[in-house]
């Protein structure tokens, strides 16, 4: 696919202009092959994919056919009417767009050419907006929302006119999302308004490029693909798993116990990015280290909930090198740039061996030398995780989720967005859509309903047509029925719902509103703190004073340990390839030899004292402890599938008459104690365990919990602000959280009971099964086991159950706000008063 | 079951409560029943709350009014009351009895017909509900109690008023639950608001600041079986 480097050198010379060519030789760099190949590839008039690592020069690959073509372009006359732009280059980060206008700003200026590269993102003052409208750039830098704006603005099809390019960076990450189902419709409206348009997408590796490849291009006629060049090799990157002295934890995330063993390596080394799952464990982490930062090496915090002006004070030092260390979560996984790391470290597992891939990426951003990168399991099911990633990164094993359909929320979103642009016609816009790769199998009656949504709602009840956003005239076009309706869809423009979160500020400060504001919070943690409670952010341990006003006030605690831990499950379940890995790992003894000893041992334990799944099997074991009975599974398909099953077990069970109390759920397993001996009942097939895993779990019974369950109400709200059925802000006031114009779960419930059908329903459901309930996950792993149960009735605990056990009373059980805990309060009162 | 034998079994199953000396039930569903006057008491419906977003352009779901008038013919059917006190804001503005439905409007009636029915004015529907039947009231004095939209701001005896939409927090093991309630310190009684897309309001919320004794600041919590009566010093903000 990627042609001989001397090929390359030769049609360089023919593809890139005398100043480009020059600019290479002066710096005694030539062109790469893929460089030229994808400008070839454009020339030809092609939209074209690159997959690339990290340092491969993807960014200059990405921008040479624009700066070649405007190069060559003859200069401006005075009276000559303005050009338009000519390449919009859209990120999924802000911070990236800033760092490109950087780092090709400079090429540009080196090289001389008359070009003008602006950014325009949510931070960009108003007026340089509104000169950008009337003197646009030739490459504008932006990200998908501002797409959204400009598609939505009236001049649109005039602004975009001159459009040549579009450059899509980081495409691996934007397409997975709802901001993508967002962009790809962006894009379908961009080709209606320029038919030659072009597209160039930079990518991580991914599991399927052709996904990628054909949400590039127009979708008709169906299945068409954008060209592929593919960047292999760079340096194999060496990985290990930390080999610790220590004793490995059964359970827990926080890998305290290496603490000593990292600090050594962040002293051995230049610059150490250390990357953890969630922003408790980067707080956690963070604390530990400068526990034992003896030579007080700078060691920084990052992550999104942290102050902007913290973070970018934190990302200036990274740029210039003076950090010794940075603890991080998932704002640094892209493609920025990050000075000298010369050592990643990851602590906990990874959950993926993509993302694995991609985080050691940051390490050393020149392809041609090793990254060099170490894992820090923090329990022993983690041992097995860490281990398989490593492997499957050797393999170069790809496990990036497959793309999902576009949701219709978003879809909802984009019609009004076209209507506030310009009237459409029905006919036209439905064949548009469908041009971009997640709506391609829209059907007709469907988007129909969307835009009967949009316009009034789409109730059964027909009671809305007076206020109607969107008219159908005469004419047989759709209009915004009037100027308000466009001003407020564009305030509230996106697909990104922020969790309700409230700032964290000093109650000492000179004025008297108050300290130094630290970051944002989620109100669903403050909810559980009580005055006086101590807790980790922003690398302190602070004490919570109370809520006013919006704000949430600490003070700095004494003494550094947190009484409430922030918690915070792993953010992403563990990829369903690494499960598989893991299984297989499980079912091979000899694979164990490459586990460190004591983890080891504790598969051979279980062998010996129960017994250890084959690859396919689902090991299911039951034993008595305490007054208790205890059934653990073992399925291996992530946090969230296993929360389902969960629910739907413990409905099950409880008819069947075992009395369930609980359930916690790990990305490993799942355990549920109940008051009578389910080991008994299995045993009397009464029920069966076949029976009680059987699929039909995932008809009635999940219908019924769904119903009324806390994860629908919150995916309903989603969708409801995306879709623009309430709104995020209204003019003039910034709305958040509960004050919402009408709670969404009130909504939520008087919808459900009267139109179950409603096509905002349909939606959450179609979200819930791959999202917050992975019920997809766990209808494939339900027909995997289907006579493949392994059932165990054991007198005691095994060695595997240990770590799901030892998360009993650590994990808060997921539920219902029930009325048992109301009982609880309402008993003490009446305990308390003597009234019974 | 006949009348008297529910009556009974809805009696035994919530405590009665005290307010200035008169008996009252607090039901799990938000309403307060007097069985002794056999006067029921309902607060803040904000029907037509749906077409009134909507006239500004956010499209909810037009079916509120319909679901807290099949409520309110559920806990009415129940109580077979003879005097209905609604407790102001029963609309969510003005124009709010005129626009509904036919249907509901019918619905609404039947169930007024052969009852004292009070509309006393609130704050979003200060004027009579165009074309329905009932009295428009400022407020009502019954026996040693008095009934208005707003609390007071002056401490009242036997007062039982709305409009703030009263909820309560409560932190156990960890967790928060947060359910609308009555609000009573055995003198005066807020209730909790009962229209299907109402919002709720803290009752440790400045806007209740000097309307309780605190020491004798009860939250009555809706759950889904029963009310939960929960004294002051377990309530949280938030």
């Amino acid at each position: 696919m990627t042609e001989q480097p001397r090929l390359a050198e030769q049609n360089a010379a023919v593809r890139l202009p005398e100043p480009f060519l020059k600019w290479f030789a002066q710096r005694g760099w030539s062109p790469r092959a893929h460089q030229i190949e994808l400008l070839a590839t454009a020339q030809a008039g092609q939209s074209v994919l690159l997959i690339a690592p990290t340092g491969a020069g993807k960014t200059l690959a990405g921008f040479l056919p624009s700066l070649t073509e405007l190069a060559g372009r003859p200069g401006g006359k005075p009276g000559q009417a303005r050009r338009g732009i000519h390449t919009l280059y859209i990120s999924p980060l802000k911070a990236l767009a800033v760092d490109i206008e950087r780092n090709l700003g400079k090429p540009v200026e080196e090289i001389g050419l008359s070009v003008t590269i602006e950014t325009r993102t949510g931070d960009t003052p108003a007026h340089k907006r509104q000169r950008q409208k009337l003197a646009p750039p030739d490459i504008l830098l932006t990200t998908p929302e501002q797409l959204a704006l400009l598609i939505a603005a009236p001049d649109a099809r005039r602004f975009f006119e001159d459009l040549r390019y579009v450059v899509l960076d980081e495409l691996h990450s934007l397409v997975t999302s709802k901001r993508g189902h967002l962009l790809s419709l962006g894009l379908a409206r961009l080709r209606s308004f320029v038919p030659g348009l072009q597209t160039i997408g930079l990518s991580a590796t991914v599991a399927e490029p052709d996904e990628l490849r054909r949400w590039l291009v127009s979708q008709n006629p169906p299945g068409c693909m954008a060209e592929l060049i593919v960047v292999t090799g760079g340096a194999k990157p060496d990985i290990s798993i930390l080999d610790s002295e220590q004793h490995v934890p059964w359970a827990g995330h926080s890998a305290r116990y290496a603490t000593p063993e990292i600090y050594s390596e962040i002293k051995r080394h230049k610059t150490t990015l250390l990357f953890v799952n969630t922003r408790s464990q980067a707080e956690l982490l963070f604390q530990e280290l400068w526990r034992v930062n003896e030579d007080t090496l700078p060691i920084a915090l990052h992550h999104g909930s942290l102050d902007v002006a913290q973070r970018r004070r934190v990302e200036k030092a990274m740029g210039e090198n003076a950090l010794r260390a940075i603890v991080a979560t998932s704002t640094l996984d892209l493609g920025i740039d990050w000075g000298d790391v010369d050592l990643v470290v990851h602590v906990g597992a990874p959950k993926g061996a993509s993302r694995l891939a991609q985080r050691i990426g940051r390490a050393n951003h020149r392809m041609d030398e090793p990254s060099k990168a170490i894992l820090i399991p923090a329990n022993r099911f983690e041992v097995l995780e860490c281990r398989a990633a490593l492997d499957a990164n050797y393999l170069g094993a790809q496990d990036t989720p497959p793309l999902v359909n576009g949701g219709l929320d978003v879809l909802a979103q984009h019609v009004l967005g076209c209507a506030c642009g310009a009237p459409f016609h029905a006919d036209a816009l439905f064949e548009e859509v469908r041009t971009a790769a997640p709506y391609a199998e829209l059907d007709r009656p469907t988007f129909d309903r969307v835009v009967d949504f949009v316009a009034t709602g789409g109730y059964a009840l027909k009671n809305y047509e007076r206020y109607a956003r969107i008219r159908l005239n005469k004419d047989g076009l759709w209009r915004v029925s009037n100027p308000r309706i466009a001003q407020q869809y564009r305030l509230n423009i996106g697909t990104i719902i922020e969790v309700p979160a409230l700032n964290v500020r000093y109650v000492k400060g000179s004025a008297s509103r108050g300290g130094r504001v630290l970051g944002k919070i989620e109100e669903a943690f403050l909810e559980t703190l009580t005055h006086g409670d101590t807790f980790m952010f922003a690398g302190r341990v602070l004490r919570f004073e109370g809520i006013r006003d919006n704000e949430c006030f600490v003070s700095n605690a004494p003494g550094s340990d947190a009484k409430v831990p922030y918690y915070g499950g792993g953010k992403f379940p563990l990829s369903t390839y690494l499960a598989e890995q893991v299984r297989i790992m499980l079912d091979d003894p000899q694979r164990w030899k490459k586990l460190p000893e004591q983890v080891a041992d504790w598969l051979r334990f279980q062998a010996d004292k129960s017994v250890l799944p084959k690859r396919d099997d689902l090991l299911i074991e039951t034993f008595p402890r305490g007054n208790r009975y205890y059934l653990v599974a073992y399925p291996f398909e992530g946090r969230l599938a296993h929360q389902t099953l969960g629910m739907l077990l413990t409905r099950r069970l409880d008819r069947a008459g075992a009395r369930p109390l609980g359930f916690v759920a790990t990305d490993y397993a799942l355990a549920i104690w109940s008051l009578a001996d389910m080991g008994r009942m299995f045993r009397a097939k009464k029920p069966s365990l076949a029976a009680l895993f059987d699929q039909d779990m995932l008809g009635d019974d999940l219908e019924a919990w769904l119903a009324g369950s806390w994860l629908l109400k919150r995916t309903f709200r989603n969708c409801a602000l995306i879709s623009g059925l309430i709104d995020k802000r209204h003019p003039g006031q910034e709305k958040s959280g509960r004050q919402v114009t009408v709670s969404t779960d009130l909504i939520y419930d008087v919808l459900r009971s009267h139109e179950p059908d409603h096509i905002l329903l349909q939606a959450t459901r179609a979200d819930a099964a791959t999202g917050l309930l992975d019920v997809s996950r766990l209808a494939e792993m339900l027909s995997r086991i289907k006579g493949r149960i392994v059932h165990k009735d054991l007198e005691q605990i095994s060695p595997l159950a240990v770590p799901i056990m030892l998360e009993i009373g650590k994990m808060p059980v997921h539920g219902e706000a029930d009325d048992t805990l109301l009982m609880d309060a309402a008993t003490l009162v009446e305990e308390a008063m003597g009234t019974k | 079951m006949t009348f008297a034998l529910a009556m009974t079994a809805l009696l035994a199953d919530a405590d009665p409560i005290g307010i200035a000396g008169e008996r009252a039930i607090c039901d799990r569903r938000g309403v307060l029943y007097f069985p002794e006057l056999r006067l029921l008491t309902v607060s803040d419906l904000h029907l037509e709350k749906g077409s009134s977003l909507a006239r500004r352009g956010t499209l909810i779901p037009p079916y509120d009014t319909g679901a807290t008038l099949l409520r309110l013919q559920a806990v009415i059917a129940d109580y077979q009351p003879a005097i209905v006190i609604s407790l102001g804001d029963s609309f969510h503005d003005g124009g709010g009895a005129a626009r509904m439905h036919s249907s509901f409007r019918e619905r609404l009636e039947t169930l007024m017909a052969g009852r004292d029915w009070f509309w006393v004015a609130g704050n979003h529907d200060p004027d009579a509900p165009a074309d329905l039947p009932g009295e428009t009231v400022r407020e009502l004095a019954i026996g040693s109690l008095v009934f208005r939209h707003e609390p007071s701001a002056v401490r009242v005896e036997g007062e039982v008023s709305g409009h703030l939409h009263p909820c309560a927090r409560i932190v156990q093991q960890g967790r928060s639950v947060r359910r609308r309630c009555f609000a009573g310190d055995g003198g005066r009684m807020i209730m909790p608001a009962f229209g299907a897309y109402t919002g709720s309001l803290n009752v440790l919320d400045r806007a209740y600041a000097g309307l309780f004794r605190r020491e004798t600041l009860m939250a009555y919590m809706l759950g889904t079986e029963r009310i939960f009566a929960i004294s002051h010093a377990m309530l949280r903000p938030g």
